[in-house]
């Protein structure tokens, strides 16, 4: 399928992106792993004026590496990278687990965390991993450079507070330290998108859990994370009887997605579900 | 008969030989194809499921860069010589005209109302996007059942209750249920599936205005088919058009219709004088290409207390679609025919009600009015042994027709020629071990697990087919083997592979009745201009009837290079033998010979024999079988229901065919494996849902659920070979079996799985919420309409109460 007409420039550095993007930022796209960003225009679902093409940025932006107590992943880093990354590995094995479990080898290998968190679909696998980590984005413009929280990051389904002359730069979050964690998800028969994911990040001690992060994709329009269940799961035994009860109704009341591949209320019992299944699997590790 | 060779090739797991060019991408699809100066087609199609046309205003897409021609509805209709045809059937027979471009009103979304020519295809989509359309909508029909009430919106004012026919088979069962012990009775829903074969269609026109004729270069299952509709549809005679079937990807009976866009790409080759391609995207795909099965299923069935079935009745509601599409009703006629399957039942009664609704037009997909057949007479014997209170095989064992009741004419319309369905099911059932799975069942059912056992047992009808037994057409196919002067051997067949594996088949078997190296041989296919008169690949026919006109044709190449070889050694005819690739005189003292080779020189080349023998090696032969083959087989799984999620695995899957002498098992298994694999994906996956708008809501493949390699099981494959007298090769089709067999079975067993809950039915696909909420509202709502006696009932009159 071809898409509509539209102008295409394939800036040289970080500067000129930055600078296109204050210029036309409003009618752009800019264009990384292309992943989702290419189909939605095959589809004419996407009909940007302009394509920023960053692939000169490539080198730049794609990086795995550690400063202080800080991960620090480029924007451009590709599913195939984290997944194979050693320093993830033992610093946040959930993120080579997650990427593990997107799409397909092609898929792995040209889409990037940065493109995965900007085009925000709520039932992607890294949204949710990045918002358990309390990961945050840093944004730059010709203005300067924001870091955002990724909890406040995502606005809706495939929106985010991102500017129009912004560019995602960079993901960075504290190492989960001695923390365990897992994702787990129920794929979408058709698209093996998760239908409800969940992404666990908890501390554990004599036996109990001391703290606990999860979110999840695919269950709300963005990927989300409750206080209650979180703050529920604190001082629980770590069988799974404790941990089912714990996760039990975690996500009622929550305004669910709804699709063929289930209902609110299927998604609301699967979030339930997958939570316990991410803590079990965390603490298995 | 086969000759058995040293080359030995038949029977062998030989590679498939197409398989290197397809996978390293030295294929020859029709979008490969490209000559100088091909302008692009693309549709503009209908996104309303049911309204009038009030205008069309192409002024500003004309205007647009790079654009030739845009057609739209009445204009067109200028151009054609007729609408796209269907092969009407059954007691009413209304075949609506359909244009391939509407002309005022649109029936389904997808119906293409405007065609654009351009340069480049971004162009011509470019266009298409300029063309305002004005519609006022009409109610939409998308249920089958109130589509034929009376009052109901009709699609089309001249066609009553939306009815395209009626098809009725059988004999009278009133008695049989007055009289019977037991009956149960279920309505089915047999749900709509999109083909999605790996190549969308394609269709590259190229008319030359030099001698008036016209190539069609085309993803077709039957190329000559087509060209004799297309001559029919664009008013050039038969002999100036040619129609192409190159590297097809796939079909699955999608590829068998003529459709609307070979016809507008004729045209607007012809109009413009240029090569005109329209390639289909996979979203065109889901509306534009035809889809299969969608009936609802009434059916009811009689039996003794001790589990002898007299009695099976049936009400087939058919959706055909907006349109009629070629072979529309010609599915239920397939399903009606085999209803009773492979059971020796007395009183067989089965109608078929086609129904026009704002949807997609159907036609045949993989096993086309088999699997529906299959699947609701399989489904309703697990609910009679449950009835009785008998496992499911010993109630199939109890009512099989026996071999000595062979020939065994069904009561419908066929006389099943030959079967044997005891041993397959022996086979199969010990492969599997049931009895020690039932145990195993009842142990996990103690742990509250969820693990159920599904049995079909199956028989088919295919290798379509015998012109006593078609009331289409004949049903023969053709192949010409011609010896080359340098001993290789070209043959020319008239079906059309697209990945049953032909072109390695028929060589194993030239290869070895000639006793050549299979490198020497060369299977052609997919050109009118190529091959005389065959009709395709379809309805498992390619080996089992084209396979046949080959081993003929073969036949008839080694009885005239007999006469030479007997010239060569001045011999009798009468006394020459084809033994290891030689000629031999029998009992010539010194063993005098010649070889194969050394009779194709001869053949085209010594001037001794001008006077006596006719040059050139080479043979034409038509086959047409006496009846249909019938592969049967017993297919049994064991299925985990995981309660937590719904999700459904097969733990085991283990099918014994019966497909008759197996020229090449690997094929063979291919041919199950891909078989089994869409069988099962319409169990669990599978499913075309229309909105009441109309709106196709699975159209995509983010939505539409096809398997994949890491959603299946591990097969076992066995076999009972029971050779057809029916044809040559003593073979029958096995392209569809799989299909047919698997769905049920998956059913069955996951219906097993949840019986603890007291579930009966779940309607397919098995989607996991499904089955997550019947676990947890402790098997209640189970999504079908079956648990209503009274709906079942009023299809069937009063005659069995």
């Amino acid at each position: 399928m071809i898409p509509s007409a539209f102008d295409y420039s394939t800036p040289a550095s970080l500067d000129e992106v930055l600078q296109l993007l204050a210029e036309e930022g409003e009618n752009s796209k800019v264009l990384a792993g292309g992943h989702s960003l290419i189909p939605a225009m095959r589809l004419r679902l996407a009909q940007p004026e302009k394509i920023i093409d960053i692939k000169a940025l490539r080198p730049q932006l794609s990086y795995i590496k550690e400063e202080g107590d800080l991960i620090k992943i480029g924007a451009m880093t590709t599913y195939y990278q984290i997944e194979t990354s050693d320093l993830l590995k033992e610093k946040a094995p959930i993120l080579p687990e997650a990427a593990s479990v997107i799409g397909d080898v092609q898929v792995r290998n040209w889409g990037t965390v940065g493109g995965s968190l900007v085009h925000a679909d709520p039932s992607s696998d890294l949204p949710s991993v990045m918002l358990a980590l309390d990961a945050e984005v840093v944004l730059k413009s010709t203005k300067g450079e924001r870091v955002e929280p990724v909890s406040s990051f995502f606005a809706g389904i495939l929106q985010t507070t991102i500017e129009p002359d912004e560019l995602l730069v960079e993901i960075r979050f504290k190492a989960p330290g001695g923390k365990k964690s897992s994702y787990k998800k129920l794929p979408n028969k058709a698209s093996h998108y998760s239908v409800v994911g969940a992404a666990a990040v908890v501390g554990v001690a004599d036996g109990k859990i001391t703290d606990a992060a999860v979110a999840f994709s695919g269950l709300a329009e963005i990927p989300m994370r409750f206080d209650a269940l979180e703050q529920k799961l604190v001082g629980v035994a770590t069988d799974e009887a404790s941990i089912a009860e714990a996760c039990k109704g975690c996500a009622s009341g929550v305004d669910a997605l709804e699709d063929l591949h289930g209902s609110q209320d299927y998604r609301r019992a699967m979030a339930d579900v997958f939570a316990k299944r991410a803590i079990l699997a965390a603490l298995s590790k | 008969m086969l000759t058995a060779n040293a080359t030995g090739y038949v029977g062998s797991r030989i590679k498939r030989r197409e398989d290197p060019r397809l996978v390293t991408g030295n294929g020859n699809f029709t979008d490969d194809l490209t000559p100088a100066g091909t302008l692009y087609l693309h549709m503009l199609r209908s996104s309303h499921a049911h309204a009038k046309i009030v205008s069309i205003n192409t002024a500003a897409a004309k205007a647009m860069p790079g654009v030739m021609a845009v057609f739209t509805g009445e204009d067109f209709k200028k151009e054609l010589a007729g609408p796209i045809p269907g092969v009407p059937f059954g007691s009413v027979q209304a075949v609506p005209a359909y244009y391939p471009i509407a002309t005022d009103r649109v029936r389904f979304v997808g119906n293409i109302v405007a065609a654009v020519v351009a340069e480049t295809r971004g162009a011509a989509r470019d266009a298409a996007e300029a063309i305002e359309v004005e519609y006022e909508d009409l109610p939409v029909v998308i249920d089958m059942e109130k589509a034929v009430k009376d009052g109901a919106t009709l699609l089309h004012d001249e066609i009553a209750n939306n009815i395209c026919t009626e098809i009725e088979l059988g004999n009278d069962v009133a008695d049989t249920f007055k009289t019977a012990d037991v009956v149960v009775e279920h309505r089915f829903f047999n749900q709509r599936l999109v083909p999605n074969a790996l190549e969308n269609r394609v269709a590259l026109a190229e008319f030359h205005p030099g001698d008036e004729s016209i190539t069609l270069t085309v993803t077709s299952q039957n190329p000559h088919i087509l060209r004799t509709l297309l001559s029919g549809e664009i008013g050039i005679a038969e002999h100036k058009v040619r129609v192409v079937a190159p590297d097809v990807g796939g079909g699955f009976g999608s590829k068998i219709a003529t459709y609307a866009e070979e016809v507008i790409a004729c045209i607007a080759s012809r109009k413009t004088k240029k090569p005109v391609k329209w390639t289909e995207t996979r979203s065109e795909s889901f509306v534009g290409t035809i889809h299969g099965r969608d009936n609802i299923d009434y059916i009811r069935m009689a039996a003794t207390k001790d589990g002898k079935i007299t009695g099976l009745d049936i009400v087939a509601y058919c959706n055909m679609g907006g349109y009629m599409s070629l072979l529309g009703p010609s599915v239920p006629v397939l399903c009606g025919v085999i209803a009773s399957g492979p059971y020796a039942i007395p009183n067989v009664h089965f109608k078929a009600i086609c129904v026009y609704t704002n949807t997609t037009p159907t036609d045949a997909y993989r096993g086309a009015g088999r699997p529906e057949a299959t699947y609701m007479l399989e489904r309703t014997m697990n609910m009679l042994a449950d009835k009785l209170g008998m496992d499911p095989m010993e109630l199939r064992r109890k009512n099989f027709i026996q071999p000595d009741q062979f020939p065994y004419f069904n009561v419908l319309a066929l006389n099943y020629d030959s079967g044997n369905y005891e041993p397959a099911m022996d086979k199969a059932l010990q492969i599997f071990g049931y009895d020690e799975f039932r145990k195993t069942q009842e142990e996990a059912r103690k742990n509250g697990k969820y693990i159920g056992i599904g049995q079909s047992t199956y028989v088919e009808v295919c290798g379509l087919g015998p012109g006593s037994g078609m009331t289409i057409s004949r049903g023969y196919d053709c192949a010409v083997v011609r010896a080359e002067l340098t001993g290789k051997v070209t043959v020319f067949t008239g079906v059309a592979p697209h990945g049953q594996g032909q072109e390695t088949t028929f060589a194993q078997i030239v290869a070895d009745e000639f006793n050549i190296p299979i490198e020497d041989v060369t299977i052609k296919h997919g050109d009118t201009e190529m091959t005389p008169y065959g009709m395709g690949t379809y309805g498992s026919r390619g080996t089992a009837v084209g396979g046949g006109a080959l081993m003929l044709a073969v036949n008839s190449v080694k009885d005239k290079a007999k006469k030479i070889a007997a010239f060569q050694m001045e011999a009798n005819e009468e006394d020459i033998v084809f033994e290891g690739g030689k000629f031999t005189v029998k009992g010539a003292a010194g063993g005098k010979s010649i070889t194969f080779q050394e009779v194709c020189l001869k053949a085209y080349i010594d001037p001794k024999m001008a006077p006596v023998i006719e040059p050139g090696l080479e043979a034409t032969r038509y086959f047409e079988p006496g009846n249909f083959v019938f592969p049967f087989g017993t297919h049994l799984a064991a299925v985990e229901v995981e309660p937590e999620t719904g999700d459904v695995k097969i733990l085991k899957y283990v099918c014994v065919d019966d497909c008759g002498k197996q020229l090449n098992p690997m094929i063979v298994e291919g041919q199950i494996h891909g078989g089994l694999t869409q069988g099962i994906a319409q169990a669990l996956f599978e499913e075309a849902v229309y909105d009441d708008n109309g709106q196709l809501i699975s159209g995509t493949l983010m939505d539409y659920a096809l398997p994949t390699a890491a959603d299946l099981p591990h097969y076992t494959l066995e076999h009972t070979v029971t050779p057809t007298t029916v044809n040559p090769l003593g073979v029958k089709g096995i392209g569809e079996a799989g299909t047919i067999a698997s769905t049920p079975v998956i059913v069955n067993a996951v219906v097993d799985a949840l019986k603890p809950l007291g579930v009966t039915d779940i309607q397919m696909p098995l989607r996991p919420e499904k089955l997550w909420k019947l676990i947890h509202n402790g098997g209640s709502g189970n999504g079908s309409a079956g648990a209503d006696t009274s709906v079942v009932e009023q299809h069937f009159g009063e005659d069995n109460k």
